[in-house]
């Protein structure tokens, strides 16, 4: 059923005894022409554009837990695309542009809030990066202002401006960056896929992927095997159980990276602000609820919780930015798996297994690049050409050591992002 | 999280740095695969792996810790140069 204010409406005066259940939950058949391991945002996305746009339905996404039961709803829903990079670059800005056709292209309400980005900077050195990062971004065609002092304190009064180790020098605004409703981009994106036929198999974890001279062939899952000439691994934090099934080693290694939330508060910070000198972002939640996190645990990690000195850390970068926030009480704290890359960017390639995409090494910036990562993922399922968003997230540019993408300029190497 | 460094005892992690996953170093004096697949490419388990951390706030050591991915329980740790 189509989602409306009329639906709603007249939901209201029937009871709400008329909503149908959001998907199916189908029985994996013997054979798909692709099947997408993993149910989270990408996995999702992916197969939504292969049936929306590629005309490819007859396609299973395979789930272990429950749809959108990972990262995708584990984050701190920040959608930008203020990257300096050319391959980066066009590629956030890209999915930046889906994101603002979001809701209307899924009839779905991901309650995507355009209400800026404001990196700080607190130096002239800073100040100039910003500068130029800023124009970076006007060059690919997005939007950046670089914000005096006054500039930022016009958005975020209670600002510890005059710090004595970081006093507030300036801010990066990007305007179209914001927010979105984490979950509802997965639960969208389901709907939008099953509507147009693709199985969403959840319960279903794989246990083993077919090859046979070179091809991938199907795989194995706890639900028996279920052949296919296309397979994805979209598997993020999970990226090297999956790939290793495949016999694949991937330039991946997977870290925790935690976030918090507050108690719901009334409405005081309308945009989000990133202290990168203290490796701390915030933004306030339509809830109310302060969504905070920090940098990496830096140690690989399953464990889908960190150690409290980096809960610590956090705490203090934001008594540092922001001592206001002291009044505020911590909700919960969760911990999500990054699949971390050498060079801090993604990867969406074909490799040496025909048939077989890898998508994976987002780091801790996978869920503004959903719309994006579903696009150029299934483009690449159903053309076997990279689209040109993404034609620059090679796999083998660590070994060729052409195209790196290292944003934070430390080096394509594991324990430096 | 606390290591035991076989110098100075459990300490806080705070102490140590993680370096990386703890691998041979290839002999080939050239680049070659074994080096992409030395600095590049990991088995990334879910699960015990040797991993390097360096005892900086403390003796300066460099370890070699075994730990559980899954769990942060940390399984035993000996010096680097021992291994």
């Amino acid at each position: 059923m189509r989602y409306s204010a009329w639906a709603v409406f007249k939901q209201g005066l029937t009871g709400n005894k008329g909503w149908e259940k959001a998907w199916r939950s189908p029985e994996p058949k013997p054979e798909y022409d692709v099947i997408i391991i993993g149910g989270g945002g990408h996995g999702l996305a992916t197969a939504y554009y292969l049936a929306a746009k590629h005309g490819i339905a007859n396609v299973a996404v395979l789930e272990r837990g429950y749809l959108g039961g990972g990262n995708v709803g584990r984050n701190t829903t920040i959608v930008r695309a203020n990257y300096n990079l050319p391959g980066n670059s066009e590629f956030y800005s890209h999915s930046l542009s889906l994101w603002e056709g979001l809701e209307q292209e899924l009839n779905y309400n991901v309650m995507h809030s355009q209400r800026g980005i404001i990196n700080l900077f607190h130096s002239d050195g800073q100040r100039d990066y910003a500068a130029r990062r800023g124009n970076s971004m006007v060059n690919q065609g997005d939007d950046a202002v670089l914000l005096d002092r006054e500039g930022v304190r016009k958005h975020v009064p209670f600002l510890d401006f005059d710090n004595a180790r970081f006093p507030i020098y300036g801010g990066l605004f990007h305007p179209r960056g914001g927010t979105a409703r984490h979950d509802a981009v997965a639960w969208g994106y389901a709907r939008g896929a099953d509507r147009r036929g693709v199985d969403l198999i959840q319960q279903c974890e794989v246990t083993g992927i077919d090859v046979e001279n070179g091809r991938v062939t199907g795989v194995q899952t706890t639900r028996g095997p279920i052949r296919a000439r296309k397979v994805a691994m979209v598997a993020a934090g999970r990226s090297g159980q999956v790939a290793a099934m495949a016999g694949m080693r991937l330039p991946v290694e997977s870290h925790v990276l935690q976030a918090f939330v507050t108690e719901g508060l009334k409405p005081a910070l309308d945009t989000v602000v990133t202290f990168g000198m203290g490796h701390f972002y915030i933004s306030q939640s339509d809830k109310g609820g302060l969504v905070f996190g920090g940098d990496l645990d830096f140690y690989p990690s399953y464990a889908a919780r960190g150690n409290l000195p980096m809960a610590e850390h956090v705490m203090e970068a934001a008594m540092t930015l922001m001592p206001a926030i002291g009044k505020s009480r911590v909700l919960r704290s969760w911990g999500g798996i990054m699949d971390m890359s050498p060079d801090g960017s993604p990867i969406i390639d074909t490799c040496h297994i025909e048939g077989l995409i890898v998508n994976t090494g987002w780091c801790y910036g996978g869920f503004k690049a959903v719309p994006g990562s579903g696009w150029a993922t299934a483009h690449l399922l159903a053309n076997g050409q990279p689209h040109d968003s993404a034609a620059k997230l090679r796999l083998d540019r660590f070994s060729t050591g052409r195209g790196l993408m290292d944003e934070e300029g430390t080096g394509a190497q594991h324990n430096l992002h | 999280m606390r290591l035991p460094c076989p110098l100075c005892g459990d300490r806080d992690h705070r102490e140590f740095t993680y370096r990386s996953v703890a691998l041979d170093r290839p002999a080939d004096e050239g680049w070659s695969d074994a080096w992409n697949d030395y600095i590049h490419l990991r088995d990334n388990p879910a699960g015990p792996q040797d991993e390097l951390w360096w005892h900086g706030a403390g003796c300066g050591a460099w370890l070699v810790v075994t730990r559980d991915t899954k769990t942060h329980e940390v399984l035993g740790a000996k010096l680097a140069g021992e291994s």
